[in-house]
């Protein structure tokens, strides 16, 4: 957070989420898809059953976001980012079928961070909690699936400078540790 | 005795919703104002900045703080002396919880059955209450909604007594560092010690409800809770697990009597909202 913010814009393809270095504060704007558990079980379970996924993955970021209801004239209520490690066990199947970023907080698996590393999937964290602030970002918040699992729904959102922290980049680094080991007193 | 008509439950658990969901605690917001300045890391210091400016977003604007407006806890000690009409207490606790959740746009986060279909309630009942009945007429409710990205993170375990002091340190810190950067760090730990497995996890449950600028009344417990402060904040988790001195904004512990074979403990990892609001009726 030092640096300056990197402007990039979602969708993007794999030269730029290769060009992506763990640590790297981004500014992300354009459209992104919102899953997290619920759609990512069903999408795995289309995919076992030879089905195609309600929507195309390829080079799409994916936020890991149950947002709270919009008030009337607001596009969505607080969306802040949900835990990931949740997702783990879904997430290589959709990095297979295209998808080129993430956004949640905390560790992911060995299996997500190899999967990353062979497809060029770049991994940020949005600040847990920020929830009301992060909704200042979204412009547009459209679902696009599974629309009965309400707040799990997929859908699309139009983003603007949403503040983002790359915490696992392409070459597998993770900045959990790099930026936790200064502060280790013990 | 005095009477007390339910449906002022239903609407003071309503506005408690509301409350906790939006305003962040005084305490909190007080505790970040202290922890932005002594935090020697940059993306630290931005980060509690970011949560300041959430804070401030959610109150000005009465939106939640946090998208995981969670399950509503409600810890409710009734006066002996206070007789309530009008129906059922848990009917009418878990009407304001619906009522609150639906009429101020909070997240409908509750499933009907935890295992097999998973439906989703629509307006987040069933609550779950803890009920005391206590000496005199009044009635004290607290709310303390609570997302599942501390709670996963939250665990018990029975440990016996020659595990000690050092062995409930032990167990509080693995805790922590198993949450991690999950748990949206700079977390209040909650630490229930003795009683049973479920009176253990209880007391964490109170410990991390509780204002966070109060101490144990017991001074010994009061030290371990500062002690266990100062390990946490020696991980290096740090805001969000990006690295910093502020891991925990607190440590609470509550204690109750257990068995002379028996040292439970149980840790209940809240993140920094720390959310709870109450009332007295």
């Amino acid at each position: 957070m030092a640096k300056e913010p990197i402007r990039i814009t979602a969708p993007f393809d794999e030269t730029v989420a290769r060009s992506l270095k763990a640590g790297d504060s981004v500014l992300l704007s354009g459209t992104i898809i919102a899953a997290r558990d619920a759609a990512h079980k069903l999408m795995v379970e289309a995919l076992d059953r030879g089905e195609p996924l309600p929507v195309d993955l390829k080079n799409q970021v994916v936020y890991y976001v149950g947002p709270a209801p919009a008030k009337p004239g607001d596009p969505i209520g607080s969306a802040g980012p949900t835990t990931s490690g949740r997702m783990d066990s879904y997430t290589p199947r959709l990095i297979e079928e295209g998808l080129r970023g993430m956004i949640g907080k905390g560790n992911r698996s060995q299996a997500v961070i190899d999967s990353m590393k062979k497809h060029g999937v770049v991994y940020f964290a949005a600040v847990g909690g920020a929830g009301a602030l992060i909704a200042k970002r979204v412009k547009e918040y459209k679902v696009l699936a599974y629309g009965e699992l309400g707040p799990e729904a997929i859908a699309s959102m139009v983003v603007e400078d949403f503040p983002l922290i790359v915490v696992m980049d392409a070459e597998g680094k993770d900045f959990y540790k790099v930026g936790q080991a200064p502060y280790v007193r013990e | 005795m005095r009477e007390l008509p339910v449906s002022e439950i239903t609407a003071a658990v309503a506005e408690l919703s509301k409350q906790a969901s939006c305003y962040l605690p005084k305490d909190v917001y007080e505790a970040f104002r202290k922890a932005r300045a002594t935090e020697p890391s940059p993306s630290g210091q931005e980060i509690i900045g970011q949560l300041m400016e959430n804070a401030d977003i959610a109150r000005n604007e009465d939106m939640p703080i946090c998208q995981d407006t969670g399950l509503a806890i409600v810890f409710i000690d009734v006066g002996q002396d206070v007789h309530l009409t009008g129906g059922s207490l848990d009917e009418a606790i878990n009407a304001g919880v619906a009522k609150g959740y639906v009429d101020y746009y909070l997240r409908k986060s509750a499933v009907a059955e935890p295992l097999f279909d998973r439906k989703n309630t629509k307006d987040n009942t069933p609550a779950v209450i803890h009920t005391r009945i206590v000496p005199g007429d009044k009635v004290k409710i607290k709310l303390a909604p609570k997302g599942a990205g501390s709670e996963n993170k939250s665990a018990v375990k029975m440990m016996v007594p020659a595990d000690g002091i050092a062995g409930v340190k032990k167990f509080v810190l693995e805790v922590v560092k198993n949450a991690g950067s999950n748990s949206c760090p700079p977390m209040v730990v909650g630490v229930g010690i003795g009683g049973t497995m479920e009176m253990a996890a209880i007391c964490s449950k109170r410990a991390a409800a509780r204002d966070i600028t109060t101490r144990n009344s017991d001074e010994r417990y009061a030290a371990l809770e500062d002690e266990l402060l100062t390990l946490i904040n020696k991980t290096g988790i740090g805001p969000q697990g990006l690295g910093g001195l502020t891991t925990a904004l607190k440590v609470n512990i509550e204690w109750y009597p257990t068995h002379i074979a028996s040292l439970p403990v149980a840790v209940n990892i809240n993140c920094h909202a720390a959310r709870h609001a109450e009332v007295e009726l």
